[in-house]
């Protein structure tokens, strides 16, 4: 399996929740902190992504970036 | 080039390409049907292309499309179908998007009748969409002046980036007279820096709209929009006098209307009879200073219009209290005679 | 360990700007993978859309390709000006279920029938966003909305329009599809009908048509994942996903 990272643009987020829905891991929520806009910004919360960027598909406003992770040899 | 007698809403098709307007987008109505016709004949011979379009609904907003990129292209209609029209030149206005509309005016209001008018001043120079917005109208009175304005309606759609419109009425589109067609090629205007389909050229993208949420920023829009209006009127007023100066009745009429007031004119010189005429050719920029000028020379004013009163307005605007106006009109279809003209004159004098 | 970046905002997304949308909505979802395609097509240069009107209607803030604006229902008739005058630019209108499948019911119909070489991409919601969510010619039966608040009666307002069937009965139009954003995977799908629908534009193959099953989750009262879960469990069974017409297809 692939590992990953999820980077959340905390700015554009708007709580809508799609992507914690989506995601097939489970890894992501919306977080405590509060943007300028007064919307709480969804986090990666837990280890366990998978870089299957469900999250980034589904996001209205284009505030997720998706890492792929490698073990380097 | 040679005088050729032609029809003349061929006429303005034919002086319309020979400007270098090689798109067309109509919709059939009487009686301006050989407009379309001609252009769907020779548009595409020429690498341009006719779209009849599925209404005049429809027309105007492809006008706008083919506007936005800056290309000449025109549309037209008569009466009805301008209705049609008005909510696409409101829109074309606000985005400030050179087009030329030409109305072959019939008798209204709604389906009316198919014999020429002239009910349109109002819709034409006060506009019938929405908002502070003018068009440019030319109103030709011969067929000649016809294909001379319509050429001249692309130069100033480009120079003011704004709908031009011209007026003419049924007789003009039906009739035939020799006309001298040149090719036109008016004045280079650069296009890039608004029109659609330059980002390379221009290095990033650009909108046109009519949209502005911010009031401030609307009426800062409108008057950019009023600036332009108020340039027509400095810069772009033409008229013809014809036996006007020593007037003692003033005819003021326009179109096929003034061509048989200056028979009427004649043929009352030839008595003895002070009369002339100042006839518009743009109804908007309306002439007020000349009708004001020599009003105020003569004894009494007489508008003539296939209408119920429609310039009528605008010359008791220039007039004033200084002289008397009074007006003869024809409405449905039903045009002024000479002899109607002469006993009308005669009565007032 | 080494990170790759695997997945960025589109080059075409206009760069720092908030989108007025509501938490959630399906415009979003769909003027981002627009983006990805006009990325992946390399088109961006060569691009004009034409904005509707209903919530999208200030979308060129967030598409970075030039626009223009269009009166409610007439895009289709602007496309047709613009790609008659500009055949070398890829011209696409977006248009909602007021501006599409109401108000500019000749304009759609006949574009798809002259077929001329521009792409349209339909945002069916059930609903009247941007004003405040009236009925819609796409209301579902039973389905409540400020102009029918009982819900819509077929004896009243007849039953919803299925505009992919409408448009398929012509012989003309190349590509028309209905897709979905309503979750990744219909997404996935949608993307690729979008990708497909400029394909056949820029091939010159003739007239495209997308269909978005979205959502509105403001005017529909949901939560915006329950929202999509209603597109799924009520719109699609009334809308199917698929392709209606394929010029590819008919040609094998």
């Amino acid at each position: 399996m692939a590992k990953g990272r999820v980077e959340v643009l905390e700015e554009y987020c708007k709580s809508c929740g799609l992507c914690v829905a989506a995601c097939p891991m489970k890894v992501l929520r919306i977080s405590e902190k509060i943007n300028s806009k007064g919307y709480r910004p969804v986090e990666q919360y837990k280890e366990g992504c998978i870089a299957c960027k469900m999250c980034a598909m589904t996001c209205p406003d284009a505030a997720i970036e998706v890492y792929k992770i490698e073990d380097n040899q | 080039m040679a005088r050729v007698l032609m029809k003349g809403t061929e006429a303005i098709a034919e002086a319309a390409i020979q400007a270098g307007c090689k798109y067309f987008f109509g919709y059939p109505i009487t009686p301006q049907n050989e407009i379309p016709e001609y252009m769907s004949a020779k548009l595409p011979k020429i690498g341009g292309a006719y779209v009849q379009a599925e209404s005049e609904v429809a027309a105007i907003n492809m006008v706008m499309g083919g506007g936005a990129t800056g290309t000449k292209i025109m549309t037209s209609s008569s009466s009805p179908g301008i209705s049609l029209m008005s909510e696409g030149l409101s829109y074309i206005a606000g985005c400030e998007i050179p087009a030329v509309i030409v109305n072959v005016m019939r008798a209204g209001p709604g389906l009316g009748g198919i014999l020429p008018a002239q009910g349109d001043y109002f819709q034409a120079t006060k506009g019938g969409g929405n908002g502070d917005y003018r068009l440019l109208v030319l109103a030709p009175s011969t067929l000649q002046e016809a294909v001379d304005l319509t050429q001249l309606a692309f130069d100033l759609a480009f120079k003011y980036r704004n709908p031009v419109m011209i007026l003419a009425d049924g007789f003009m589109g039906q009739m035939m007279e020799a006309v001298e067609i040149k090719e036109y090629k008016g004045q280079d205007y650069d296009v890039v820096p608004w029109a659609l389909g330059n980002m390379e050229k221009r290095g990033k993208r650009t909108i046109l709209k009519s949209l502005y949420l911010d009031p401030e920023d609307l009426e800062h829009h409108n008057i950019k929009l009023n600036e332009k209006y108020k340039k027509m009127q400095e810069e772009e007023v033409r008229y013809e006098e014809f036996y006007a100066d020593d007037a003692d009745v003033l005819i003021a009429a326009f179109g096929t209307t003034a061509r048989i007031a200056k028979s009427a004119i004649v043929n009352l010189r030839k008595e003895g009879k002070k009369v002339g005429m100042v006839r518009p050719i743009t109804l908007f920029p309306f002439p007020y200073d000349v009708i004001k000028e020599r009003a105020s020379k003569a004894k009494h004013v007489l508008v003539m219009e296939m209408n119920m009163g429609q310039m009528l307005e605008d010359v008791k605007l220039a007039v004033g209290e200084r002289t008397s106006v009074s007006f003869f009109g024809h409405a449905g279809g039903i045009s002024h005679s000479v002899k109607e003209i002469e006993e009308k004159i005669r009565e007032i004098l | 360990m080494k990170e790759t970046k695997i997945y960025e905002r589109p080059k075409s997304w206009k760069k720092g700007v908030h989108t007025h949308y509501c938490p959630g909505c399906g415009h979003g979802i769909t003027h981002r993978i627009l983006c990805e395609v006009i990325d992946e097509l390399g088109i961006q240069e060569k691009t004009i859309g034409i904005a509707p009107v209903g919530c999208a209607a200030m979308m060129y803030d967030y598409i970075d390709v030039d626009f223009c604006e269009a009166a409610h229902g007439r895009a289709p008739a602007l496309a047709t000006g613009l790609k008659r005058t500009r055949p070398d630019q890829v011209v696409f209108t977006y248009q909602g279920d007021g501006d599409l499948a109401s108000i500019g019911t000749a304009e759609i119909v006949h574009v798809a029938n002259r077929g001329e070489k521009i792409t349209t991409i339909f945002i069916n919601n059930a609903i009247y966003g941007m004003t405040g969510g009236q009925m819609a010619p796409t209301t579902l039966v039973g389905q409540r909305a400020t102009t029918c608040p009982e819900g819509r009666d077929p004896n009243l307002a007849g039953y919803p329009m299925r505009m992919c069937e409408l448009l398929a009965t012509l012989k003309t139009p190349a590509y028309i599809a209905r897709v979905s954003v309503a979750q990744p995977k219909y997404i996935i799908e949608a993307k690729k009908a979008i990708k497909k629908a400029f394909e056949y534009q820029i091939s010159g193959k003739g007239y495209s048509f997308v269909e978005v099953l979205s959502n509105c989750p403001t005017n529909w009262g949901m939560q915006p994942v329950k929202a999509f879960e209603w597109t799924v469990s009520a719109m699609m069974p009334y809308y199917p996903l698929g392709v209606f017409k394929d010029f590819d297809k008919e040609a094998e």
